[in-house]
């Protein structure tokens, strides 16, 4: 029988070697059924902390565990290794801000919030990094597809699930002028459907 | 040219329009549509969103427009579409409205304030996707240096099955024997060359497909010693996926195709 403190070495071990986050489930399989999925999870929240004030850390994500730098170190790490990963244009957040937020959408959808055509390149960009995917298709001429997250997108942003996106900003509130009467049901309108936007995905 | 917004002059046309010809096209681009640039229009004159003065907002809309226009920019059909809808809800608002259809709903610049306010927001939310820690941009993800096979995990050869096909090939060779009608001149050497050429062709051969029973038995002796001694030396690799299945042989360093 592995005591504890073994138990959690293993896990370590494990967690250090993946190549990819791997779930509390997926590393049931390296007891054999001596620990349940519930004991592993709290051995891995208390490695977790063994873990803090280190230059890794070890996070919980959508898909599982997975240990990575903490981000304060990377600009020194970016000068060791230059060729980081580019930003991504505007028009290509903004395109996947409206799938994350108002997932699945539709490319029409998109264009409509944006307010100008969403090229190709862009949904491919997001298509090939595994952040979106087609999850169906609606059902109005031409059957365009509908596009959603997945759960790479969550891994790659640090998130376990869409309920940690930010919140959306809510833009009326930041006015400081006088709200005129013509326009409150505008705002009711905008604020009525805030909770609703929230409990997406 | 002014207009006042609550009796507070708000827009004198143009502020910061005339921007150096060269860079006017690089302040224009960065525009993401025409929302875009209404938004910058309305938060740069820290217009009221929700009530919106028309007029100096097309105004203003329209001389970006013109200015893009003038300078042969490729003006997206877009922003000519809203230019054309900015004026529609400027029309509508001069029209007097009959007071059974005053309800608030029917201000034509709701619609507007609408996409407006869900580009905003959707705007906003791709800043804070953004700021989000990136695998790859700002946090690298970890994997120790494990020791992994580096062979690909093939199964070995049972002596026995190798043996098997041997006496497959010797009965075949039995069989054609009266067929030989020259001597032949055997090298070992040789035939490990001849392996090699034919594998380095075909990458891949199956056991019994690199021995020429028709040659006699003396012929396949060689070509298996031939084949022995290419394995010894690590030249070739001899596997078998399962038992009594077929034994294939193949470069130990294959070059990719």
């Amino acid at each position: 029988m592995l005591n504890p403190p073994e138990a959690k070495r293993i896990l370590e071990a494990a967690l250090l070697a993946a190549q990819e986050p791997v779930s509390a489930t997926e590393l049931k399989r390296l007891f054999e059924g001596e620990l349940g999925v519930d004991a592993i999870r709290k051995l891995l929240a208390e490695l977790a902390e063994e873990w803090r004030g280190r230059a890794v850390e070890l996070v919980s994500l959508s898909s599982g565990w997975r240990f990575q730098t903490r981000p304060e170190f990377q600009p020194y790490l970016d000068r060791l290794f230059p060729d980081k990963a580019p930003r991504y244009s505007r028009a290509v957040m903004e395109t996947l801000a409206i799938i994350a937020y108002r997932q699945p959408v539709t490319r029409g959808d998109i264009e409509d919030v944006r307010g100008v055509g969403v090229s190709t390149q862009i949904i491919q960009a997001l298509e090939s990094r595994g952040w979106i995917d087609v999850v169906g298709h609606r059902e109005t001429p031409g059957r365009p597809a509908l596009y959603a997250t997945t759960t790479r997108f969550l891994d790659d942003l640090g998130l376990r699930s869409l309920e940690e996106l930010p919140p959306l900003v809510e833009i009326a509130k930041t006015l400081q002028l006088e709200v005129v009467p013509t326009a409150e049901a505008v705002v009711r309108e905008e604020q009525q459907q805030e909770p609703a936007t929230g409990t997406d995905g | 040219m002014t207009a006042k917004v609550y009796g507070e002059p708000v827009i004198e046309l143009p502020h910061d329009l005339y921007i150096p010809p060269d860079a006017l096209e690089v302040v224009l681009e960065a525009f993401e549509g025409p929302l875009d640039l209404l938004l910058y229009l309305i938060r740069k004159e820290n217009l009221d969103i929700l009530d919106i003065p028309m007029a100096p907002l097309t105004r203003q809309y329209l001389e970006y427009v013109e200015i893009m226009r003038k300078t042969n920019l490729e003006l997206a059909a877009e922003y000519l579409v809203m230019a054309a809808m900015l004026m529609e809800i400027k029309s509508r608002l001069l029209l007097p409205r009959p007071p059974a259809a005053a309800a608030v709903e029917d201000d034509p610049r709701a619609e507007l304030v609408r996409r407006l306010l869900e580009y905003e927001r959707m705007k906003k939310a791709a800043q804070g996707l953004d700021e989000l820690p990136q695998v790859g941009r700002d946090v690298i993800a970890i994997s120790v240096w494990i020791e992994k096979a580096v062979a690909e995990s093939l199964p070995d050869v049972n002596a026995a099955a190798l043996a098997e096909a041997w006496r497959g090939l010797l009965h075949r060779a039995r069989l054609s024997a009266h067929h030989r009608v020259s001597r032949e001149e055997l090298s070992v050497r040789a035939h490990m060359s001849s392996i090699l050429r034919t594998l380095n062709e075909r990458r891949v051969a199956e056991f019994a497909e690199l021995f020429d029973p028709a040659r006699g038995v003396a012929v396949l002796v060689v070509t298996f010693l031939a084949l022995l001694e290419l394995a010894r030396e690590l030249l070739v690799e001899i596997t078998q996926s399962a038992g009594f299945g077929p034994i294939y042989v193949k470069l130990a360093h294959a070059q990719p195709a």
